[in-house]
């Protein structure tokens, strides 16, 4: 009956004081969750990929990607991305040092270049859009806005999630283990980098 | 909790002093594989602003190389840049290369079926057949 007592006292005080959850695995399984929709998420892009490949070739003579594709923008925007990732990930380094000033700093940077980012791909689709390549011209614009309309949409997503994640922090109100919630929010973010990393080199660069 | 105190030994002040000894010398650390908790194993701020540089380097090459004419070379170049960067990436920033394996199959495993059922569907489409 002690012993009982003496287990049931223990379990309480590890998830009380320092909110760590064990599993039978001894992994987290925020975390395992997070990766698993994050490999699930690889069949989401790679099907709108390979859907645009097939389709790259299927536009008018004055409309397609040679005549309308700016590489030294989306290059800058690419760049933007890639220093988010550097961002996230040394907020994570923050997170694991349990320096919130600097944790809640470098996710505001992630989340203001992310901003520039869907800012910049908000103003390439315009300039597009003013060229006549429109969602329906041809299944070759079709496919290229479903597929980076779809990445932007991850992108906002993600910047929303950082600033709630911020907002949380600040606020006090992330239970559990912090540094673990921004890496899982960090997971998402190079999640998305890695996916316009493929965009930028097969869309973008690989001529159709 | 008299009787436990009685049961434990003598010098507790106060039977929960006696509890967690107790807990302390009976109770085994539960399993924890959390890379957090070691961090040697982790970059520092630094290295990772160095793998930020390369890959920005690398991302550089890749529109010099579009710029230029490299014949047949450059497709196979542009696709081992971009995958240098992919699992640069993968494998420092997402701490896959740090962390349990457990979550490298998770992940691999559906990049791994993505690619595969895509592959074949464009080899169907014949989009490899010029």
């Amino acid at each position: 009956m002690a012993d009982t007592a003496i287990h049931a006292d223990a379990t309480h005080d590890d998830h009380g004081e320092h909110g760590a959850h064990h599993t039978s695995t001894g992994l987290s399984n925020n975390k395992l969750a997070m990766w698993l929709f994050l490999g699930s998420e690889c069949l989401l892009f790679g099907g709108l990929i390979s859907t645009y490949m097939l389709y790259r070739g299927r536009h008018s003579e004055n409309l397609g990607p040679d005549q309308v594709w700016d590489i030294p923008f989306t290059s800058a925007s690419s760049f933007v991305l890639l220093m988010s990732s550097l961002t996230m990930v040394l907020a994570v380094t923050a997170a694991n040092r349990k320096d919130d000033r600097n944790t809640n700093l470098w996710l505001v940077m992630t989340a203001l270049l992310g901003s520039l980012f869907v800012a910049g791909q908000m103003y390439e689709f315009t300039t597009f859009y003013r060229e006549g390549l429109g969602f329906t011209t041809s299944l070759f614009s079709s496919s290229f806005y479903t597929l980076t309309g779809f990445h932007g949409v991850h992108v906002s997503v993600g910047v929303i999630i950082l600033l709630a994640t911020v907002g949380m922090n600040i606020k006090n109100r992330i239970h559990g283990n912090k540094a673990e919630v921004v890496e899982i929010v960090g997971l998402y973010w190079h999640f998305v980098d890695i996916v316009w990393i493929l965009i930028f080199t097969l869309v973008y660069l690989i001529p159709a | 909790m008299s009787d436990l105190t009685t049961e434990l030994g003598d010098g507790y002040d106060h039977p929960n002093e006696a509890v967690k000894d107790a807990i302390e010398e009976h109770v085994p650390p539960p399993p924890h594989t959390d890379p957090l908790d070691h961090p040697g194993e982790h970059w520092s701020d630094l290295q990772f602003i160095y793998l930020a540089i390369f890959l920005a380097a690398i991302t550089a090459a890749e529109v010099a190389a579009s710029y230029i004419d490299l014949g047949p070379v450059f497709i196979p170049l542009l696709i081992v840049l971009m995958l240098i960067k992919f699992f640069c990436v993968v494998l420092f920033f997402m701490h896959l290369h740090f962390d349990n394996r457990w979550f490298s199959i998770l992940f691999y495993m559906g990049m791994v079926l993505a690619v595969g059922v895509y592959v074949v569907t464009m080899f169907t489409f014949q989009f490899f057949v010029k």
